[in-house]
């Protein structure tokens, strides 16, 4: 037994040396095979890096918003309802959150939020379009936010309407480049408002409004006197459960309380929606589980490519060394070395292609880092590698099979 | 005392072309004992490549029996037939069929990689076996750095490196000019003067004569079998009729 294990690999051995010479002989060859398995490995590696690149930030965003959040709005993020239907529906205002704020026993937090997006301006820095957050004081309870400089703006402040303004870390770089922004005034729609505090980056890779680091927070009576009247809008109303266990039952409590607040009458629908992050989760997993379906699908297109040219160069190799095959075999090579002989051949191509493949994708990974967090995994590297060695197999057992088959008598006679 | 090696009684090998058999070897016996020097003749479609090829055990008879030291040779499996070649028998070819990426001794060394031999021995034994066909200073050059008599060399020392019983060569002058030829003829004297069994398939009489016993097929049947009165002995007798 040991002895067999031994001439096993000692055959494994000269046939990988074998399969060398042969790769080294054949070098513009061999490097043609090889760039179809390195463009094939860089590519799926590539795609399941950015992938999950994509994913880890958008999590890591999420969770920076807050899983143990509601948000009673007039719209529903997340829905089939028609868009005509919600825009009929009653707007929510201050009123019914005081009522709400009154009467609810399971939120750890409640604030009113109304919106409005305009240029914010620091000297002769700006920036167009800007989430302005108007809130009151009890808004940082509802948000996981740190600060890099300052305090969050207090009671006294929301509730007298100062113009005051705390702003995202994103924003803050945009406008104060040397990171002096606290004091500072900032023009917000033509009006000036004294930085109290400066957020910590929240998450990097949220889009759009759900972006604390490219928002303005400001007292709500501010937005209502500089850019929308109260009377006109519909605000929104966030929730934060004491607990991510009791944010089911906060829901409950919420539609209850404001189908109360709203009078609405039992049996019709509700005119508002509780909105939950949750939604957004299972939208973005639906989404992010295509793009990782198509992505690897396609990708793998080109690793299928690149086989199927392993394939057939192998084929060609084999052919070409025919009279070399029954040379081999007439001085007592077996079936079975001159199978391992083409086998490894194909599979160390395939390595040695699923390597330099491995590399390319590091370095383009460095380029993708820069506009997306991404980061190799360890377990990208052993896939890589296990699959550039299994499709050298896979592609190399047919040709291999056809070389270990063949009649000597034929193969020395082969011209 | 010179023990017997290869005992083949009424072989015959029918091969199927379409839907037509052809019988390439009709009913063929002979003896080979060791030591022996005997060149098989006969014209093209004599069947003498075939009977070649069972005896090189590179194809299995399909009647009669076969037994190369008392193994039975039509019994035996791919990877059996395999391991005798490798042991038993030394190739030497027309067309020298050495590896062409390959030097010298890589080429000589590969029958040993196939039984196993270990590589610092493998080395040694292969650069004793060049040395013994003159090639000692060709070691590390590649084949188509070599003249086509060294080429033979190397496929010679080839052959011998694994002490096989019987050494198969199949026309080894075909290729050769007649000066280098009786070069390669005089090694094959040496090799057989040192107690190798040489057997020789030519179709040239002269090449024939230089063997001690010929076998002359036709039509798949052995003509005559004979021992050579007169041969050839290269450097020692060379006759009129060596002078084309």
């Amino acid at each position: 037994m040991k002895k067999k294990t031994g001439l096993l690999l000692f055959e494994l051995r000269e046939g990988f040396i074998i399969a060398l010479q042969s790769i080294v002989a054949n070098k513009a060859r061999s490097f043609l095979t090889m760039l179809g398995i390195v463009i094939g490995i860089s590519s799926v590696v590539s795609m399941s890096t950015a992938i999950k690149g994509i994913d880890a930030s958008f999590q890591k965003g999420i969770s920076a918003l807050g899983t143990d959040v509601l948000y009673i709005d007039k719209w529903a993020w997340f829905s089939n309802t028609e868009w005509w239907k919600m825009r009929n529906r009653r707007k929510i205002t201050m009123e019914q959150y005081e009522k709400y704020k009154q009467t609810a026993q399971l939120p750890m937090a409640v604030a009113p939020v109304s919106n409005a997006r305009k240029k914010v301006v620091y000297n002769e820095n700006s920036v167009e379009s800007v989430n302005i957050n108007g809130s009151n004081a009890d808004y940082v309870k509802t948000t996981n936010f740190t600060f890099a400089l300052g305090r969050f703006y207090n009671d006294i402040e929301a509730k007298g309407a100062r113009d005051v303004a705390v702003i995202g870390s994103e924003l803050a770089n945009k406008l104060f480049p040397r990171g002096d922004a606290l004091d500072k005034t900032i023009k917000i729609g033509g009006f000036g408002y004294k930085i109290v505090g400066v957020l910590t980056e929240q998450g990097s890779f949220i889009l759009g409004d759900f972006n604390p680091d490219n928002q303005v927070f400001v007292p709500i009576g501010t937005v209502f006197k500089h850019f929308a009247s109260e009377t006109f809008r519909s605000i929104t109303i966030n929730v934060r459960a004491r607990t991510p266990a009791l944010v089911e039952e906060t829901k409950i409590e919420a539609e209850g309380l404001m189908r109360k607040i709203r009078s609405i009458s039992p049996g019709i629908e509700n005119d508002f929606s509780v909105n939950q992050q949750e939604g957004l989760m299972t939208n973005y997993n639906s989404v992010v589980g295509v793009i990782q379906v198509a992505g690897l699908f396609i990708t793998s297109l080109s690793l299928f490519v690149g086989a199927i040219g392993i394939m057939n160069i192998m084929f060609v190799s084999v052919k070409e060394r025919t009279r070399e095959i029954g040379v081999r075999k007439a001085i007592g090579a077996k079936r079975r070395t001159i199978l391992a002989q083409f086998l490894l051949e194909s599979s160390t191509i395939c390595l040695m292609g699923g390597f330099v493949g491995l590399l390319v994708a590091i370095l383009l990974s460095y380029v993708v880092d820069r506009f997306l967090p991404t980061s190799i995994q360890a377990s990208a590297v052993f896939i890589a590698i296990g699959i550039s060695l299994i499709t050298g197999v896979v592609a190399g057992l047919a040709p291999a099979y056809t070389a270990a088959k063949m009649d000597p008598v034929d193969a020395l006679r082969y011209e | 005392m010179n023990e017997n090696i290869i005992n083949i009684e009424h072989i015959s090998k029918v091969y199927t072309v379409g839907d037509v058999k052809v019988h390439a070897l009709y009913d063929v016996s002979l003896r080979i004992d060791s030591t022996e020097y005997v060149a098989i003749m006969g014209p093209s479609g004599s069947g003498k490549s075939t009977l070649m090829n069972m005896l090189g055990c590179l194809d299995t008879p399909s009647g009669g029996k076969y037994d190369f030291k008392t193994r039975n040779v039509s019994l035996m499996t791919d990877n059996e037939l395999a391991e005798i070649r490798n042991r038993e028998i030394g190739f030497v070819f027309q067309t020298f069929n050495l590896l062409s990426r390959s030097n010298a001794l890589h080429n000589v060394e590969l029958p040993l990689i196939y039984a196993g031999v270990p590589s610092a021995e493998r080395k040694e034994r292969a650069n004793q076996a060049l040395i013994s066909v003159g090639l000692g200073d060709r070691v590390h050059h590649k084949p188509n750095e070599l003249s086509g008599g060294q080429r033979q060399r190397v496929a010679i020392a080839r052959a011998l490196v694994t002490n096989p019983a019987i050494i198969l060569a199949d026309e080894p002058t075909g290729n050769l000019d007649s000066k280098t030829g009786e070069e390669i003829m005089l090694l094959f004297h040496e090799i057989n003067q040192k107690g190798n069994t040489i057997i020789l398939v030519t179709h040239e009489e002269y090449i024939a004569q230089h063997a001690a016993r010929v076998i002359r097929v036709r039509d798949g049947l052995v003509e005559r079998d004979e021992a050579i009165v007169n041969r050839y002995i290269p450097g020692i007798s060379k006759p009129e009729s060596a002078v084309k």
